[in-house]
């Protein structure tokens, strides 16, 4: 099959193209910037301010109308994708042609909104027409390849699908009904003979009956056409009537429609007269109603109805193909709809598919119909062996037009999610674009990307929400983050941050989140140290000094304080030492002599001034003497309770 | 596809890049007027300049943005043989009150002795590194080693072309079966050097950057380079700008033995050519999940290209512009602001040029278009489902149940 060469469309840019040669241009997530530039560097300079261009790619998105098909759309998506394949095929039919109906129905609800804005806003009515296509094609489609009616119910479903698309007959209907004399309307035969085209005898018979009775002269006329309105049979395919049975019912109906004519039984009213050519199916008749009939395919449905009632499906294409001809002429040349529809009543799916993909602008139709058709296992049955890779190719652009949009994106996981193959690279690639403008939409994104195992965009996103924290100087936040990103070296570095922060300021901000570190803590050295360093602030504010003195000397004895800490630890140990009571054990007491010592053996610092050193020399002499004295106080102490 | 907006820039002089963030939300824009300005994506959709300054004294060829994991970083490229790395800081409050920003200097990189032509920064699982090429023939690498402290750069490694470089780009791929790997253009217009494309790959053995492949039926210069996102695959995809644009197809080689320590090899295969533009291509470029590829050339128009489920690329797109002198002064009231064009007005136009279009409009419809025939009025919706009551229950049932749930607003 060789593709149709579409031109590719052509948009224009204000503004540029005068001064300068070329235009450059930059890849946004949704739209692409294009401005005027010269690559050649050559010739006059621009004088003008140069301007940068958003050019949009997919309108249709920016619909709010539209919003609602793809949110409603996506339900029934996501239902069809959770049928499961051991359901036995013949059930499995009915609900594909609901979810069908169901895709429709919200195409429906979605003209009818759109119309009701129609004179509003003008973009809208273009939708609509759209729309209008759509769901024409898509019913059609319906009808034949997910219902697949046989011979017999198809033309009852293609004459359902002519009545709900051919529905201006109704509203002529009532207009001639509800005058003052119906039978004088000037639409009144219009409207006779357009419900007979339909095959909607009962009514035609009602709105003729109007006539019948004003007309006493020639009510035998009327009776027999009544009698023959009331006769055509009709296939019934819940009932037990073979085809065969009404097939010679039907033969034998047309025989007496045809004696009518033979007899000049309508000869005095050429309207009954136009009406029974019709019901013998004579094409000339019928080609004369074209005004009313509108389309061919309209021509096509009723020529059926009332020359072969009977239709196979196989048989259709030849009768669409002639229908055709017959109705546009040999000149008119037939416009894509028609081509499309055309291509459905060949029962070449690929075909349809291709030239909805190129007609309309949209991947919104040809995405989920051709994932339904895959669904009913259409696509394989009709020999192309790329089924899948069609399914997914065009799922995949109609969720990546999704996820331009703002709010749209979140939809378009849910197909990402079913396409076997490519579906999750695109996910990944699409999801870490999505602008993380607040906490709360940055754990919306995370969300999604932790239930798929999404460790390496999951890392990203903490990353970058840490760094902004951290920018904006929210030291909490940025912790948090950094410890979802796993992210060892930040949290580090925010750590470091922290107890700059407290030896600056001499409190802790950010409490709730250093209390309840748990074993997040372990992610750093440096920040189990900050962990434990506040443990043991909250316990000394507890006066619980034992366990706050046994925790400030393994912060040191186990190595985790840095050195450089070390003196603000034995610092924050002073008080616990000129306490009444005795808190550090004779045992403690040494080691923290022992660590004042390895300190004061390390950190002989040559840049330090001698008001420096004056200090810490101070300190080291303060300390030595109160652990002194705590050592005396321990001693007596341990000494008289063990005698 | 529509212009949606113009932004009058602003800059004295001509406009050789414009870059969009990681995100989206800012863009950075680079010009022959030295400076480069930073517009910032406001909640209404409008773009405002947020900061301008000059970074070079010559004509700035190349501005991009660091991954935004390492905070708000820039380097731009100029003629004035240096590149510099620029990084965003917290303002003080009456910068923001007036919604600029404040961008400082973290470092010149003048390594180079030629004006510098192209400059990105590396993938971000190499951590942070910069790489310019310059018209000498030089690829340079620097890396940050502590990315919090941007003013420190070390150059990592050289890589001598031999001929003047135009453009670099860098392979995207984090997968672990893929050393790091850089594509080299050069714009040199001396044909009897064929293979104006030479990639090279790191080595972790040797810790140095070798050559894997010069693609020699590339024989004239070349403007633009860029890999495709990997999507998970074996190969590489790489666009190329020259007097047409290229599609090439890398395919790794198998090693003859798993300890061998030279470059990978690769098949080469040429996925697709296009000479639409008739002359000179000057950039190429993909979307963001490689469906699209746009190419700009010396026809003055930019062409977007796309490929089938079946591999077959075509032109589905075109922007030229209208040639019009329209002459936005920089003295007037609006350039400063974007100049908004009512979406709904510019849509119709839009959809009505696109030309893909197939299905007439409503608004005028033609004599005997079938599509009046196809619009219910409005009332007899609800009732176009009443002649079947086969169908019609379970219809309006279910477009009963559409009009409760409303569509979920997300955020």
């Amino acid at each position: 099959m060789e593709e149709v060469d579409v031109e590719p469309s052509t948009t224009l840019i204000p503004g540029a193209g005068f001064h300068q040669k070329h235009l450059g241009f930059e890849w946004g997530p949704g739209d692409l910037l294009v401005y005027e530039t010269n690559y050649k560097l050559q010739g006059p300079r621009s004088a003008s301010s140069p301007s940068v261009h958003v050019v949009r790619r997919d309108e249709d998105i920016c619909s709010p109308i539209l919003r609602k098909l793809f949110n409603e759309s996506h339900l029934i998506f996501v239902g069809l994708q959770k049928i499961k394949e051991d359901v036995p095929s013949k059930n499995k039919k009915s609900q594909f042609v609901s979810i069908s109906k169901n895709y429709r129905s919200v195409i429906r609800a979605c003209m009818e909104e759109l119309q009701q804005n129609a004179g509003k806003r003008s973009p809208d009515t273009h939708h609509v027409s759209i729309l209008l296509a759509i769901e024409l094609i898509w019913n059609l489609c319906e009808v034949l390849f997910i219902d697949a009616a046989p011979a017999g119910s198809l033309l009852l479903h293609l004459l359902d699908w002519v009545r709900l698309h051919k529905s201006d007959v109704d509203t002529r209907a009532r207009e001639v009904l509800q005058s003052d004399s119906p039978a004088q309307h000037q639409s009144y035969w219009d409207v006779v003979i357009s419900l007979v085209l339909q095959g909607r005898t009962d009514e035609a018979r009602q709105v003729l009956s109007k006539q019948a009775s004003l007309r006493a002269e020639s009510s035998s006329v009327f009776k027999r056409m009544d009698v023959l309105l009331q006769n055509m049979p009709i296939f019934n395919p819940a009932g037990t009537q073979t085809l065969t049975e009404f097939d010679v019912k039907w033969r034998h109906w047309h025989e007496e429609c045809d004696r009518c004519l033979q007899d000049n039984t309508f000869a005095s009213n050429r309207h009954l007269e136009t009406i029974c050519k019709i019901l013998v199916g004579d094409e000339d008749t019928l080609l004369e109603q074209r005004e009313l009939l509108s389309t061919w395919y309209h021509f096509l449905v009723t020529r059926l109805l009332f020359t072969h009632p009977t239709i196979k499906p196989p048989d259709l294409h030849y009768y669409a193909q002639s229908s055709m001809n017959m109705f546009l002429g040999p000149r008119a040349s037939p416009e894509p709809l028609d081509i499309i529809l055309l291509s459905a009543f060949e029962f070449d799916l690929h075909q349809v598919i291709k030239d909805c993909s190129i007609a309309l602008n949209n991947w919104w139709f040809v995405a989920h119909l051709t994932d339904l058709l895959d669904h009913c296992k259409l696509l394989q049955s009709h020999n192309l062996h790329f089924g899948s890779n069609l399914r997914e190719f065009l799922v995949l652009e109609y969720a990546s037009g999704l996820f331009t949009h703002h709010s749209l994106w979140q939809l378009a996981v849910d197909y990402f999610d079913h396409c076997p193959e490519f579906g999750r690279v695109y996910l990944e690639l699409q999801i870490e674009r999505v602008p993380l403008d607040t906490e709360r939409k940055a754990i919306k994104v995370l969300r999604i990307c932790e239930d798929r195992q999404m460790s390496e965009q999951v890392r990203s996103i903490c990353k970058i929400m840490a760094k902004r924290a951290l920018r904006n100087n929210r030291l909490g936040s940025a912790l948090s983050w950094s410890i979802r990103a796993k992210d060892a070296a930040f949290a580090t570095l925010i750590s470091e941050r922290f107890l700059q922060d407290y030896s600056n300021k001499g409190f802790f901000t950010d409490l709730d989140l250093l209390d309840n570190l748990g074993p997040a803590m372990l992610l750093s050295d440096r920040l189990t140290f900050l962990g434990k360093y506040r443990e043991f602030h909250r316990l000394y504010g507890e006066k619980r000094f034992s366990e706050a003195a046994r925790l400030l000397l393994s912060l040191m004895t186990a190595k985790i304080a840095p050195r450089s800490l070390w003196m603000t630890l034995l610092t924050d140990a002073l008080p616990l030492l000129e306490q009444k009571e005795v808190i550090f054990s004779v045992d403690q007491t040494y080691e923290l002599m022992s660590c004042l010592e390895e300190l004061n053996l390390g950190t002989k610092d040559s840049n330090q001034t001698d008001q420096d050193e004056d200090i810490e020399s101070t300190k080291t002499e303060l300390l030595r003497l109160a652990l002194a004295r705590n050592l005396a106080m321990a001693i007596v102490k341990e000494g008289t309770i063990e005698t | 596809m529509f212009v949606a907006k113009s932004i009058a820039a602003d800059h004295k002089d001509l406009i050789h890049d414009v870059s969009y963030d990681f995100h989206g939300r800012r863009m950075a824009t680079c010009s022959s007027d030295q400076s480069v300005k930073v517009w910032d994506k406001g909640d209404d959709g409008e773009w405002h300049c947020t900061a301008s300054w000059k970074t070079h004294s010559g004509s700035v060829w190349r501005v991009t943005w660091a991954h935004p994991e390492f905070g708000q970083v820039l380097a731009s490229c100029s003629f004035d043989r240096t590149a510099a790395v620029w990084e965003e800081i917290v303002g003080e409050s009456n910068d923001k009150q007036r919604g600029q920003s404040h961008w400082i200097k973290r470092t010149t990189l003048v390594d180079s002795r030629t004006s510098v032509t192209d400059v990105k920064f590396a993938p971000k699982h190499m951590g942070l590194m910069l790489t310019t090429c310059s018209a000498d023939g030089v690829v340079r690498i620097y890396e940050a080693p502590d990315v919090m402290n941007l003013s420190q750069w070390s150059l990592q490694h050289e890589i001598s072309c031999k001929l003047s470089c135009s453009c670099i780009s860098w392979n995207p791929s984090s997968s672990r079966a893929h050393p790091p790997m850089i594509a080299v253009g050069s714009d040199d217009s001396n044909v009897t050097y064929s293979g104006k494309v030479q990639i090279y790959e790191y080595n972790e053995n040797t810790r140095k950057y070798a050559k894997a492949e010069t693609l020699m039926t590339v024989t004239d210069p070349v403007h633009d380079i860029a890999f495709a996102p990997n999507l998970g695959r074996s190969f590489h995809v790489l666009a190329i700008a020259t007097k047409d644009v290229r599609i090439f197809k890398l395919i790794p080689m198998r090693r003859e033995s798993a300890n061998s320590s030279g470059p990978t090899k690769f098949e080469v295969q040429v996925m697709a050519q296009f000479d639409s533009h008739n002359s000179q291509v000057w950039r190429v470029s993909w979307n963001i999940t490689s469906t699209l590829l746009a190419s700009s050339g010396d026809d003055g128009c930019v062409r977007l290209w796309k490929a089938n489920y079946m591999d077959n690329w075509k032109c589905t797109g075109i922007l030229r512009g209208d040639g019009s002198p329209v002459n936005g002064s920089s003295g007037h009231a609006a350039a400063l602001s974007a100049v908004g064009i009512p979406g709904a007005a510019q849509m119709v136009v839009g959809a009505a040029s696109a030309g893909r279009y197939f299905f007439p409009h409503l608004d005028s419809p033609r004599a005997g278009s079938r599509l009046a025939h196809l619009l219910p009025p409005p009332s007899l919706i609800e009732q176009i489902y009443e002649p079947d009551p086969s169908h019609a229950p379970q219809l309006r049932q279910r477009h009963a149940a559409n009009s409760i749930i409303q569509p979920a607003e997300h955020d």
